[in-house]
């Protein structure tokens, strides 16, 4: 934008901050935030699995034997199979879509995740899992490869992942999209991912990223 | 000079409308319900309130400091981050952002800030066609009606208007009310003009000062269409919104959907840092009066909002009345505290729509006092002599005869059928409006200081009558 | 020990059989009742307005009346809460400290200073909707709320009435909603007081309880108004008659 309109951006700021300064009530202390972990052991797996029912995901807890096999009886119109992982080939890569609205035409896409979050059954996605980042909206249904081991307990711990001071786009994504706009009973899907499906998955053991750096 | 919003009249037509109210009513006390369960589920639920009314009112009390952590961050992130002191500069950052790159058609997602600053007119008049993306907005867009409730703007819509509002637009089927159809409906319109947009825009339900982060939280995704899908990305951000850091972000991510619509959290909760690759990234942030409301020392804590609605959902008024009825762009127990700073006179009335029951205070998971602070309205209006003069005449003369304990004594013995003294006292309206919608109380024969003088004022000490 | 019982205006014009059942219980309770004859009114209407400094006046009068009294007894919990928590529009003073620190609400008076554990007069063979005001709730304390969903639940006008033999209490939907008096709200507000009492009385309908009961009679009288225009046969009576003794 045009000189002019930098400096009167520079005076604007100027005038906001210093109202606010002015206006602003007398310092209150910024409290400790606690964890909140539960005092008795919490099965994690089995929560995270509950908790993703409840907002109408679905959790295959042990990796199909024939995964291709596995996506075929439970989604047999699919043509087009968006692997972002080395697990699964599929028959297109997210780079594929140079144009990012192109992605519409995937039918699967399936993507790893490295963390879940047990209470309330959500997995961590960004720009470096995706690598496009609308295969994960404009595909009709999603698959998320999830090592059991990555799932953390509650939202406090969640946001200790480095993604969220890392990646350009972080998304905690809990479900299929849906609306409860209408008659505020939700329905799926609404804008995005028609179904979501969790495979507990646990890292191959050559993975380079190892757990100690999502923890 | 901007017209009176007389709430209760609408209220009363709405309520005559008995399909929709009782629609209404039901569905929003099913979300209070709903909040009611998700609370029970989380035992720290009340700390975690209190931790929330902390941090903001920390992050309040230091907001310059905060802004400018938060706008360098972003800006090292590679956003443009830009200033608005008003809506109408808002609204001109925007327009210039799609004008030079020559845009017509913008996608955009719910914001509440957008509808405060009339975004969307704004830019039609320019030519620019702006599409909302979430359910809610949209069919209001269709329909040509403001959002009525912040989370679900067309809550107040049956299944049977949006089919309605969807076969006049879209052609679909009228006479198929299932909200799966209808989304289906929404999803196939929608869809083609996100891939088509050139530009998107969202609001931020909250900016993390430490990581220069914004935040949207969604049930459809839209926001994150509307970001990702188009090179051009705009967010609008109100001031308050920001939060210190990601540590604090947790406590109200796990407070927001549980208190919007008792799920634990919506299915996407998305951080934006940095631009999209090959794409650009703008925040605006806002001000439109935020900076003042922060110096009124009985009312600044408002502006802890999370935009949750709880208060909307149990309040018994706002179920009863419909959110169109309050004329304003927010409703409810906070569209009550929050609107008189926009304009003192057009909603100098909204205080008084309100029986000061307190249920939304101890909804809200900031710890707004908005009950106290509706009733703190209620005397502003008064000495802004933005209250009726019919009124304050009956007060005028319902103080006279209350302090003169002779007077009062002659005004309630005298009290009629048709309620013409005491009940003025408390009541200032014409005294047919009781008896519009329920029978009238009968004055006793005899008042309660008649009463006692008879029998015991001579007998002190005396034991009771059997 | 000395209470000074206060009278709400409305109860002093349209329900002094509430006063009369006060007065009696607090007497058949052992205790030395004065009543300050020049009282009026607490000043909620006029406060509740805005009208702050319209409201002084009779603040003052009620400072006058009650100061030298170390428990001042009203059957009302919207007056005592306004006495309590909203008494401002006279400038601080001892005496105004005293008699904000000195009311107590009827129910709170019998179950947390008397701590009254038995009515042996009293007996009431009917089915009962126990309706607490909100101020009582909320603005009192007198009962745990709805909102806050990990607090004990717990209720001093019930347990006062559960000492009264024959009593049969009805659970109706949402117990706690407002009624939709609100004072002036209800006159300003009609349809939708109206329609938020018509509701709660249509829950209570549900029940099949044959009285409503409550410790504000300003509920009461906006949900008997209600009731009678639905044409229910319910009948309402303040929690201090049926404490007092009345059969019906």
């Amino acid at each position: 934008m045009s000189v002019d309109h930098a400096i009167m951006q520079m005076a604007i700021r100027t005038s906001i901050l210093k109202n606010v300064r002015d206006n602003q009530p007398s310092l209150r202390e910024l409290p400790e935030v606690p964890k909140f972990h539960s005092e008795k052991p919490v099965d994690l797996k089995a929560l995270f699995i509950a908790s993703l029912k409840e907002l109408a995901g679905e959790v295959v807890t042990e990796p199909p034997a024939d995964f291709d096999k596995f996506l075929k009886d439970r989604f047999p119109d699919a043509k087009t199979i968006c692997s972002a992982v080395p697990e699964y080939a599929g028959n297109s890569r997210p780079e594929d879509f140079t144009r990012w609205s192109d992605a519409s035409r995937i039918d699967v896409t399936i993507v790893r995740s490295p963390m879940g979050v047990a209470e309330t059954g959500s997995v961590l996605l960004s720009e470096e899992e995706f690598r496009v980042n609308t295969i994960g909206f404009l595909a009709h249904d999603i698959v998320i490869l999830l090592d059991p081991a990555d799932i953390v307990e509650n939202i406090h711990d969640a946001y200790s992942h480095p993604h969220f001071e890392q990646k350009a786009y972080s998304l905690l994504m809990t479900g299929p999209s849906g609306s409860a706009d209408i008659g505020g009973i939700t329905v799926h899907p609404a804008q995005g991912v028609m179904t979501l499906t969790v495979i507990f998955w646990p890292r191959a053991k050559t993975d380079v990223r190892s757990q100690s750096e999502t923890a | 000079m901007s017209d009176l919003i007389d709430q209760a009249r609408a209220a009363a037509a709405f309520i005559s409308d008995q399909t929709h109210e009782q629609h209404l009513d039901r569905l929003l006390w099913m979300m209070r319900t709903r909040r009611d369960e998700a609370a029970r589920r989380v035992p720290e639920w009340e700390q975690l309130r209190d931790l929330a009314s902390a941090i903001k009112e920390h992050t309040l009390s230091n907001l310059a400091h905060y802004l400018e952590m938060f706008e360098s961050r972003a800006m090292a992130n590679g956003v443009t981050v830009h200033w608005a002191v008003d809506a109408h500069a808002h609204n001109q950052i925007v327009y210039e952002i799609l004008s030079e790159r020559k845009v017509d058609l913008l996608v955009k997602s719910k914001s509440m800030l957008t509808e405060e600053c009339e975004t969307r007119s704004f830019l039609a008049n320019r030519s620019i066609r702006v599409v909302e993306t979430d359910l809610g907005e949209r069919i209001q867009q269709l329909d040509d009606e403001p959002p009525s409730h912040i989370v679900g703007p067309s809550w107040h819509k049956t299944e049977q208007d949006v089919a309605n509002v969807f076969a006049r637009a879209y052609g679909s089927d009228k006479n198929n009310t299932d909200p799966v159809y209808l989304a289906g409906v929404m999803r196939r319109n929608t869809r083609p003009l996100i891939e088509e947009a050139r530009a998107g825009m969202t609001g931020a339900n909250f900016a993390v000062a430490e990581t220069g982060a914004i935040v949207t939280v969604t049930n459809e995704g839209n926001a994150d269409l509307s970001a990702n899908t188009p090179e051009v990305r705009i967010c609008s951000v109100g001031i308050e919104k920001i939060v210190p850091n990601n540590e604090h972000l947790a406590v109200f991510i796990r407070l927001l959907t549980r208190s919007a619509t008792g799920n634990a959290i919506t299915q996407y909760t998305s951080h934006f840092r940095e631009p999209r690759e090959g794409g650009e990234m703008h925040i605006i942030l806002v001000d439109n009066g935020r900076s003042q409301r922060l110096g009124m020392e009985k009312f600044w804590s408002s502006l802890k909002c999370i935009r949750c609605a709880a208060c909307m959902n149990t309040c018994p008024v706002y179920r009863r009345s419909g959110g169109l009825s309050y004329g304003s762009t927010y409703m409810g127990p906070i569209g009550i505290i929050m609107m008189p700073t926009f304009d003192v006179r057009r909603y100098s009335e909204l205080p008084f729509s309100s029986t000061l029951n307190g249920s939304c205070t101890n909804v809200c998971p900031v710890k707004i006092d908005i009950h106290e602070q509706i009733y703190a309205w209620r005397e502003v209006m008064e000495e802004k002599h933005q209250i009726q003069l019919v009124k304050k005449e009956a007060m005028i003369v319902a103080s006279k005869v209350l302090s003169n304990p002779t007077l009062y004594r002659i005004a309630a013995r005298a009290a009629e059928p048709s309620l013409n003294i005491l009940p003025r006292i408390a009541i200032y309206n014409r005294l047919n409006a009781w008896g519009r919608h329920r029978d009238i109380p009968q004055p006793a024969r005899e008042i309660f200081h008649d009463w006692y003088q008879k029998n015991r004022s001579s007998a002190v000490g005396k034991e009771a009558e059997q | 020990m000395q209470v000074a019982l206060m009278i709400p205006c409305y109860i002093d014009v349209f329900y002094p059989e509430v006063g009369i059942a006060t007065l009696e219980l607090l007497e058949k309770l052992k205790v030395d009742v004065a009543y300050p004859f020049d009282q009026t009114c607490c000043g909620q209407p006029m406060a509740n307005s805005g009208c702050f400094e319209e409201s002084r006046a009779t603040e003052e009068l009620f400072i006058k009346n009650f100061s030298d009294f170390e428990y001042i007894v009203t059957p009302s919990g919207s007056c005592t809460h306004h006495v309590r928590h909203k008494f401002t529009a006279v400038p601080d003073s001892p005496e105004r400290r005293k008699v904000s620190a000195s009311v107590y609400d009827l129910v709170e008076f019998l179950h947390d200073i008397l701590k009254v554990s038995a009515f042996p007069w009293a007996r009431f063979e009917h089915k009962v909707a126990l309706h607490t005001s909100c101020s009582a709730i909320r603005g009192l304390g007198l009962a745990s709320m709805s909102e806050r969903v990990h607090d004990p639940k717990f209720s001093k006008p019930q347990n006062l009435l559960e000492q009264v033999p024959g009593i049969q209490f009805a659970n109706f939907e949402r117990p706690d909603e407002c009624c939709g008096f609100g004072g002036s709200f209800s006159v300003t507000e009609e349809a939708v007081a109206a329609e938020m009492g018509y509701d709660k009385v249509g829950f209570i309908q549900n029940t099949g309880a044959e009285y409503v009961v409550s410790s504000d009679m300003s509920c009461l009288m906006h949900l008997e108004g209600c009731a009678k225009r639905l044409g229910t046969g319910l009948k309402f009576l303040h929690i201090a008659e049926i404490l007092n003794g009345a059969t019906q």
